[in-house]
């Protein structure tokens, strides 16, 4: 778990010395904390813990409990709080932080007496993982944790409000089976409800039996292994050319854990425009929420799978695949373009290359991110961590630190943007206190370059608030004692992505990448899928040479 | 789409902070609450929450599936459009001089309703039934004057032997695409 103390938890941390089982991580900001169990929750599939003090503690994890709720990610969040009898007297350091966080919580409880505390913490676990997984806020009053109560653990749990659908309506797997059966251009969309449901195996399944191209999310990025023939990569506002125009033409798209999040339906009216949809999920309130479904299959997705391969025929697809072949010469994503300057998409390329694709990359949120998702190729579910529904700037350090204190056999890399970096730099110290060998990339193009793109793009170059200065990271990187160096050639590149593998401990470098490159493909925002703007032959910049750095 | 009034009947929890949870999603939405009413059930620790809403069917429905998602309720129904029960109570109290007193008693006796309470110069009425009476009464009674006005909301049961915690959902609808 990882916390950071204050005057409401202290009862606690006087006791926990007395579990030597329970690893406790002291971050630099509980924001810090909440993001690294977070991490720490994706890369291992198991509920990551963080805590804070009462007040300013409190409202520090907010972030972090909001992003760990956008991306359905199972999570404790403990929180200290004032004493019972000065609750709702605005004491020293009370907040309501129960009040705040209720709609960014599945639940929430405020554990108001001492003999129904372990019951309270057995159902905060239960409703953390289980299902459609989410954080789950514990107020703790600071007397509680000092009063005294026997120990009673509820063998069963009391939750009669609280519904986990497993198996899908048979009625609606046979009308699946049947639109599938006869469909010509059937695709998959898959999301990270596969990867939540550990249904990557009946996925497989289910696309090579009835050869099924398939295509991702963002967070879907894994649930289906990167080098296999059927996967045509992610799709929406970043997607691959050959995704977005696959989503133009089936004509059965099988969405499968996934909420059509506005980020990859792009215009909703123009979505998928010829195509009938199977929508898979668990939670019956995304279905139907953004796009219709004319089968609607609410239920585990592993288990809805593996019914539903029962009814599947074996089927080939000769012509509709050679057609998305054909998408893939055209819109080629892994071009990488002539340039002086050193290129991100290369950097990653490369990174893949050394690490053979066996690393967990986590992201900050930018371009950087992109193009981590682009041009990695993951092969297993929970090698991708990156904030997708919130977009926090910001999560990349301390995720990654969650994810190598989960996955220590794992190298684990951070692949960060200057200006994500920056609103999370503190946590270095807690890699080196607690020595925790993340590996960390920064993608350094001196500007908050996303947004500088939609500028660029859409705000006639009007630069404003995006130029970003930094400080220097490796002289940042030494005042911490971790060890770096900065990269500014392509040569360099790979030597350095070597010496910070086979270094002893965190290792950062610092890549100077070229300032104005764009991610592509885009589709502008509130435009059709269809409608996705390549990399333009070339670029002038005449920026580069005015740029602050 | 066109918004029209939908009757939601909630179980829920009895604990505290439930109704906040329930209202929250409500305020998301920006849906604004005709009236809401909760009581206890026939079913104990269990609480009844009666919610009057305007808003299209879609709206409601992803709202009734969002509210049926929260831990602390057990079940949810949207009833609009089922043969109900529908009633609510008013209380009125309106100005009543003696001119006036035995036109107002008399209109209180056409709606059977109780004169609950006689001051000098009010009387406060108590009276039961759908909203529509109770709107007729309070437009008759409004020239008399009318000083206060309390309203429970309505509560409502469907019609016929079975009760709401022995119902069972129904299986999601499946929607025709509209393509473009
Ligand atoms: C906390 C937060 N604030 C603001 C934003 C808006 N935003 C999205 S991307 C971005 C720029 C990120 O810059 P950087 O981390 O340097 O990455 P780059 O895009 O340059 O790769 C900003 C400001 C956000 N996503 N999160």
């Amino acid at each position: 778990m990882f916390g950071f103390p204050g005057g409401a938890l202290l009862p606690f941390y006087d006791t926990l010395p007395q579990y030597s089982q329970i690893r406790h991580i002291l971050t630099r900001h509980e924001q810090g904390a909440a993001h690294a169990a977070d991490g720490y929750a994706r890369a291992t599939g198991k509920v990551g813990v963080c805590m804070a003090t009462s007040g300013p503690g409190a409202t520090n994890l907010v972030t972090g409990i909001a992003n760990a709720y956008l991306d359905s990610v199972p999570m404790i969040a403990l929180t200290g709080q004032v004493a019972r009898h000065f609750i709702g007297k605005d004491a020293f350091q009370e907040i309501d932080i129960t009040g705040i966080t209720l709609p960014i919580t599945k639940h929430s409880y405020v554990a108001m007496d001492a003999p129904s505390l372990a019951a309270t913490f057995k159902e905060a676990f239960y409703i953390a993982r289980s299902g459609r997984p989410g954080p789950v806020l514990i107020d703790l009053p600071k007397d509680v944790m000092t009063d005294q109560a026997e120990f009673v653990y509820p063998e069963k749990l009391d939750l009669p409000g609280y519904k986990v659908p497993r198996q899908g309506h048979p009625t609606q797997l046979k009308n699946a089976a049947k639109l599938i059966n006869e469909a010509k251009q059937p695709l998959i969309v898959a999301g990270r409800g596969v990867i939540i449901s550990g249904a990557s195996e009946e996925l497989k399944e289910l696309a090579e039996k009835a050869q099924i191209p398939v295509i991702t999310t963002l967070l879907g990025i894994g649930c289906f292994p990167g080098g296999h023939i059927l996967n045509y990569g992610m799709a929406g506002m970043h997607g691959t050319g050959y995704a977005n125009k696959a989503l133009e033409n089936c004509d059965l798209l099988i969405a499968i854990g996934m909420r059509f999040d506005d980020r990859i339906t792009g215009k909703v009216s123009a979505f998928a425009p010829k195509a009938k949809i199977i929508h898979i999920d668990l939670d019956p309130a995304e279905i139907g929420k953004n796009v219709p479904a004319n089968v609607p299959i609410v239920g585990d997705v592993g288990a809805v799978l593996q019914a539903m391969q029962k009814l599947i025929e074996t089927n080939r697809h000769i012509d509709w695949i050679q057609q998305l072949e054909e998408w893939r010469k055209q819109h080629p994503l892994l071009d990488i373009h002539d340039s002086e300057g050193l290129l991100p998409q290369y950097i990653i390329h490369e990174l893949y290359e050394a690490t053979q694709g066996d690393a967990i990359v986590v992201t900050g949120v930018g371009q950087h991110q992109m193009w981590a998702a682009q041009h990695y190729t993951f092969h297993e579910p929970g090698s991708f961590i990156s904030s997708g529904g919130l977009g926090t700037m910001g999560f990349g350090l301390p995720a990654a630190m969650g994810a190598k204190v989960g996955r220590p056999d794992k190298a684990v890399w951070l692949v960060d943007g200057d200006g994500s970096l920056q609103m999370t730099i503190q946590e270095l110290a807690t890699l080196v206190q607690d020595n925790i060998a993340v590996k960390m990339a920064i993608l350094n193009n001196g500007f908050l370059g996303m947004v500088r793109q939609w500028q660029d793009l859409f705000y006639k170059k009007n630069y404003v608030a995006t130029p970003i200065s930094c400080p220097d990271f490796i002289k940042v990187a030494d005042a911490y004692r971790i060890s770096g160096l900065t990269v500014t050639k392509r040569e360099e590149v790979s030597p350095a992505i070597e010496q910070a593998m086979a270094h002893d401990g965190p290792f950062l470098i610092n890549f100077m990448i070229e300032p104005e490159e764009n991610v592509y493909p885009m589709v502008p925002p509130g435009a059709a899928n269809i409608e996705f703007i390549e990399q333009p032959k070339k670029e002038v910049s005449s920026w580069r040479r005015q740029s602050i750095r | 789409m066109a918004t029209t009034k939908h009757t939601l009947v909630a179980i829920v929890n009895d604990k505290p902070g439930v109704l906040n949870r329930m209202v929250s999603l409500f305020r998301r939405r920006n849906f604004n609450i005709d009236s809401i009413a909760v009581g206890h059930s026939e079913v104990p620790h269990l609480s009844r929450v009666t919610v009057i809403v305007n808003g299209t069917t879609a709206m409601v429905e992803q709202v009734r599936k969002q509210l049926d998602k929260l831990i602390d309720v057990v079940k949810i129904f949207d009833i609009t459009g089922e043969k109900l029960t529908g009633r609510e109570l008013a209380l009125i109290k309106v100005k009543a001089t003696s001119a006036t007193r035995s036109e107002i008693l008399e209109i209180a006796d056409i709606f059977r309703a109780n004169i609950v309470d006689v001051a000098s110069d009010t009387l406060t009425i108590e009276i039961t039934g759908d909203e529509d009476k109770i709107d007729s009464m309070f437009k008759l009674l409004h020239g008399f004057g009318i000083r206060e006005i309390a309203r429970t909301g309505r509560v409502a049961m469907v019609r016929g032997s079975l009760g709401v915690m022995r119902r069972v959902e129904k299986p999601l609808k499946t929607r025709v695409r509209k393509q473009s």
